[in-house]
């Protein structure tokens, strides 16, 4: 028998009932109004506060901390340092992960964390962290990833050696890796083009701005297991990460996810919950730690900052001919930028014969990133847009024709070496250029619009999930991935689908570690793909077992029984009346079906964004005055999430383009660690942003869908960038284009015109 | 650390009183919305915080012969919903309406704002163009001063130990004033003024500008009164060359630092940008008025 993997059943002609309708998702009323259970609001008996100190300096060997006077402090339960914690060597994947959570070694940026307190209450707690002594040896820092591969940079890991750099093997570095992709032949690519633009990009470290700080509570058992609960997009893969660093079986780890509030790439890797569970460990008390948003922002995940060289050659008639780029990541004090993503994605979309992407991943003293909507792609994607704005330009074509003349097709090989199944970009980028938005005139002198384009893989993986009936004929979903995007709603749909049910009718809850089987974590846009093919695969078990008890009711082959509607009825007219899912449960006892697979076939998105915008000249300030993202989803199974994830997308790259960064003093500490100063975008800086959802299915799927939750983030800076260079008649080559920076830049242009 | 008092008299005497006995840290809380974020993330530790909204007097906006006075406990949305208030110092709630969200306004009010001593304080500098006075109770009895002498450094008042203003008076408005107050934030809202300018003025039958107030936000460590920009507007009908002199005046007096929320030289120009423009409203307004 094929797999659902082999065989999705996809159908383009099937009717569909509830499958591509905005029904509201039903975790949504819980959330508004306050009675949903996020990480800070679970509470156990006997619960302690915990809290983190963290080091001021940048960079400081960290020679002795005495935590006697905390420890005497009555009320104080457990006090933790990097004592409490097994000796992993440094340089191996566990090795970093042990020394981000509690610095060992050495601090190796403002905010990492040195010691950890239980204590009674929050007040106990905080005076306690202040008697806590930690013993410093200040080193020189270094903040900026270029500076930190010049000659005689400070270093921050002795072990680190540049892996992929011929000739620096033997000394110590600050470079991670290097890694190159490449395909046909630059050099003679670059001699058939009419024009070749070669520009310089620097983006900043953003941080993913979700609104919940992360918590937990852990609870270290009697019997020696380890309860947590927290807020994460990996549950399983925390629970192997804790196992690993703490030196637990796996099995003794059971991680249950609480209601996300935010996340998008920012909780997948972990930070107080192994703090937590040690504290737990000595305390023997549950104990919960909340972080504040100051922790937040100078111990959690920002997004990689970069500096991109890229060149592209284009002949007159419009073809790509070639295209170049040299970028550099940094990742903070420990390796996790993700890279190699911008180097495999930054050109894919375009039918390029020859490409050659280099990137190096550069330590230094910040947080170590996180990922973050299409990990390392929107940053070098700025660079690309901007220089195929300018080819346009040069060359007097339409930004979109240029384009739409040189989009991927089904067939096309990618620089990383996938070849392109059915894709939509073609669709896409005709859907934009037909829509209203794009033929509208743009008018006023400040005024400028602006496009731009992006591509994600779109992801699959390790997924498992189980599906009951139970004795009233309703169906549960048991998922095995986070809800962080709406996922849940999507999931009953599916499943109310292919049941032919009402919605209401089927209901779901996210899993614990210990319920189901290993699943990847909810990212890369995976979760509605790969999780919906398992409730698919589940109802699909379902209806035949429903159909086996019906025909051994009748007596009947199973052939001869008609599954519809939530009841089996005999195929031929007459006979015994049908018999509904209740019925047929009634008759054999419970129905559970289960489904465990390595997910695969996820199918490729793109996405095209217009935006029109106005420049103060002035003062510099930007207003977004219509924004509009087009994007092939495949098929959207809940309209209204598909919407939310697009203008979720635009939302956040409108905050990265214009004015989020992190400010660091020439201490080295972060000067803004709170959203007053961290100046992410609030609901009155954007315009309602429309949504247009092209489908063009991916086969793979049962329902066609590919994914939606990274694309609609990768093409806004450029889209921004272009707008405010078709508005002020200068481009801006580095984000944020905050304010003053493009007040100097309209000043620039102005003198050198005059 | 010691344990916090919270005292909530219901009496200016009795205010003024715990606050000059305080041994420690006093602070007063009225809407709290800079105090208690102070408290949350470790910038002060005040061991007595004395509540003034159970005040009835400070609670009050009372007119006074064409006068205002505003109680310190008002909370800025009350303001805001003060139809006569808002007609006569439409400027003054320019600068109010910006202090954080409909629900951060619900509890914070210009008192607090004032005497946070904050150089980006939003209703400040339209506080300082408008002339108005700050009453001020303490040990030795009541005084008044004009708003621009409280805040004297970043986080500091003139304010003596036991000290509180209890109101704010503004002055009877003669015909043909108006006032505004703009800002500059890269946000829309919920941001902290990288500059502000606040500008009062009133013309004559013959709309020649008779008397001008201008302050400056954000560009020194106080709110700036600049006797300069407002002599660029007096005795002129507020045209062109005026407040392009105005706008120069007011860069020429910035003492900006470089900070997180805003470069020197960008707040300088800034600043010029934006006081012209909050004249052009003032003058927009006092047309109409």
């Amino acid at each position: 028998m094929t797999n659902i993997l082999e065989e999705s059943g996809f159908d383009p002609n099937r009717k569909l009932r509830i499958v591509g309708t905005s029904p509201v998702k039903p975790d949504g009323r819980d959330k508004v109004t306050g009675r949903a259970k996020f990480g800070a609001d679970l509470a156990l008996p006997g619960m302690l506060v915990g809290k983190v100190l963290r080091s001021p300096h940048p960079h400081a060997i960290i020679k002795f901390i005495d935590t006697s006077r905390a420890q005497a402090l009555p009320g104080v339960m457990a006090v933790v340092t990097r004592d409490d914690f097994p000796e992993i060597p440094p340089g191996t994947g566990e090795g970093d992960l042990t020394r981000n959570v509690m610095a060992r070694e050495k601090a190796l940026y403002d905010g990492h964390a040195v010691a950890a307190v239980a204590a009674t209450s929050e007040s106990i707690a905080k005076q306690a962290l202040k008697l806590i002594r930690v013993d410093y040896e200040k080193l020189p820092h270094v903040i900026d990833a270029v500076e930190a591969m010049a000659p005689g940079a400070p270093i921050l890991h002795e072990h680190l050696r540049a892996e992929g750099i011929k000739g620096a093997e033997d000394k110590p570095t600050n470079v991670v890796e290097r890694q190159e992709f490449r395909m046909g032949d630059v050099e003679a690519g670059f001699r058939e083009a009419d024009v070749v633009i070669e520009r310089e990009f620097r983006t900043c470290p953003i941080h993913q701005g979700y609104i919940e700080p992360q918590a937990c509570v852990a609870n270290w058992t009697k019997a020696g297991r380890v309860e947590l609960w927290c807020c994460t997009q990996a549950h399983f893969g925390m629970r192997d990460n804790l196992a690993s660093i703490l030196d637990i079986p796996k099995e003794e780890i059971c991680i249950t996810g609480a209601e996300i509030g935010g996340a998008f790439g920012g909780k997948t890797i972990m930070y107080a919950e192994p703090l937590a569970i040690q504290l737990s460990r000595k305390a023997k008390r549950p104990v919960r730690i909340v972080l504040n948003r100051n922790e937040v922002f100078r111990a959690t995940g920002p997004v990689s900052g970069t500096h991109s060289r890229i060149k592209m050659g284009v002949t007159r008639s419009g073809r790509f001919t070639a295209a170049e780029a040299e970028m550099v990541y940094q990742c903070g004090a420990f390796t996790g930028s993700m890279y190699y993503n911008g180097a495999q994605t930054m050109f894919t979309r375009y039918d390029l014969k020859n490409a050659k992407a280099v990137a190096y991943e550069v330590v230094s003293n910040r947080p170590k990133v996180n990922a973050f909507r299409a990990p390392g792609v929107p940053p070098v994607v700025f660079g690309v847009e901007s220089v195929v704005d300018e080819l346009a330009k040069a060359i007097g074509m339409d930004p979109l024709e240029l384009r739409l003349k040189n989009a991927a097709t089904e067939g096309y090989t990618t620089i990383y070496g996938e070849t392109f199944g059915p894709i939509g970009f073609v669709e896409t980028l005709e859907a934009a250029m037909k829509h209203e938005h794009y033929r509208a005139p743009h008018s006023g002198p400040n005024c400028g619009r602006g496009v731009a384009a992006g591509f994600w893989w779109n992801r699959a993986g390790d997924t498992s999930g189980k599906l009951r009936i139970t004795a009233d004929g309703s169906v549960n979903l048991l998922l095995g991935t986070i809800d962080i995007g709406g996922s849940r709603v999507s999931m009953c749909m599916m499943a109310a689908e292919e049941l032919g049910i009402p919605l209401e009718r089927v209901s779901a809850v996210i899993a614990n570690t210990d319920q189901v089987s290993y699943n990847r974590l909810t990212a890369g846009s995976r979760v509605t793909f790969s999780s919906g093919i398992i409730v698919v695969d589940c109802a699909r078990q379902a209806i035949a077992e429903l159909r086996r008890r019906a025909a051994a009711a009748w007596n009947v082959s199973e052939q001869e029984v008609v599954y519809e509607d939530g009841t089996c009825r005999l195929a031929r007219a007459g006979g015994a009346a049908p018999l509904s899912m209740a019925e047929l449960v009634k008759r054999g006892g419970p129905i559970s079906c289960s489904s465990t697979l390595a997910v695969t076939g996820a199918g490729p998105g793109f996405g095209v964004h217009i935006v029109d915008l106005e420049v103060d000249r002035e003062t510099g300030g930007v207003k977004i005055l219509r924004y509009t993202v087009v994007e092939d989803a495949g098929k959207a199974i809940n309209r209204h999430q598909v919407e939310g994830q697009y203008q979720s997308g635009a939302a956040q790259g409108v905050g990265w383009a214009l004015n989020e960064e992190y400010i660091y003093g020439e201490d080295g500490r972060l000067q803004n660690p709170s959203f007053l100063d961290y100046r992410m975008p609030v609901a009155s800086d954007l315009p309602m942003i429309e949504a247009v959802i092209i489908e063009v299915p991916n086969p793979k799927h049962p329902y066609g869908l590919r994914g939606v939750g990274e694309v609609p983030v990768v093409p806004t800076l450029a889209a921004i960038a272009n707008a405010i260079t078709s508005a002020i008649g200068v481009r801006p080559y580095e984000l944020p284009m905050s304010p003053p920076r493009l007040l100097k830049l309209i000043e620039t242009a102005g003198t050198s015109k005059s | 650390m010691g344990e916090l008092r919270y005292e909530a008299p219901d009496t200016i005497e009795a205010a003024v009183k715990l606050l000059a006995r305080a041994n420690g840290a006093a602070r007063v809380l009225a809407g709290g919305t800079d105090v208690i974020v102070q408290m949350e993330t470790d910038l002060i530790e005040p061991e007595l915080l004395v509540d003034i909204k159970k005040i009835p007097q400070l609670r009050e906006i009372t007119a006074e012969r064409g006068a205002y006075r505003v109680g310190a406990a008002v909370s800025c949305m009350e303001l805001i919903e003060h139809e006569g208030f808002c007609r006569a110092w439409p400027g003054v709630i320019d600068g109010v309406k910006l202090i954080g969200s409909i629900q951060v306004k619900g509890r914070a009010t210009m008192a607090g704002n004032l005497c946070n001593a904050s150089p980006a304080a939003d209703s400040v500098p339209a506080l300082i163009a408008a002339g108005a006075q700050v009453t001020i109770a303490g040990p030795n009895g009541v005084r008044q001063a004009p708003v621009e002498a409280i805040p004297v450094s970043p986080g500091k008042t003139s304010l003596a130990k036991g000290e509180i203003v209890t109101s704010f008076l503004f002055p009877a408005r003669p015909p043909r004033s108006g006032d505004a107050y703009l800002r500059f934030t890269p946000r829309t809202e919920m941001d902290i003024a990288v500059v502000g300018a606040g500008v009062n003025l009133t013309l004559d039958a013959g709309g020649t500008c008779t008397s001008a107030r201008v302050a400056l936000g954000a560009v020194a460590p106080t709110v700036l009164l600049v006797k300069e920009a407002a002599e660029a507007l007096i005795g002129t009908r507020v045209g062109e060359a005026a407040l392009d002199k105005l706008a120069k005046a007011a860069s020429a007096a910035c003492r900006p630092i470089d900070d997180k929320r805003g470069t020197k030289e960008y707040r300088i120009k800034v600043a010029g940008v934006l006081a012209g423009r909050a004249a052009r409203q003032a003058l927009e307004r006092a047309r109409q008025s």
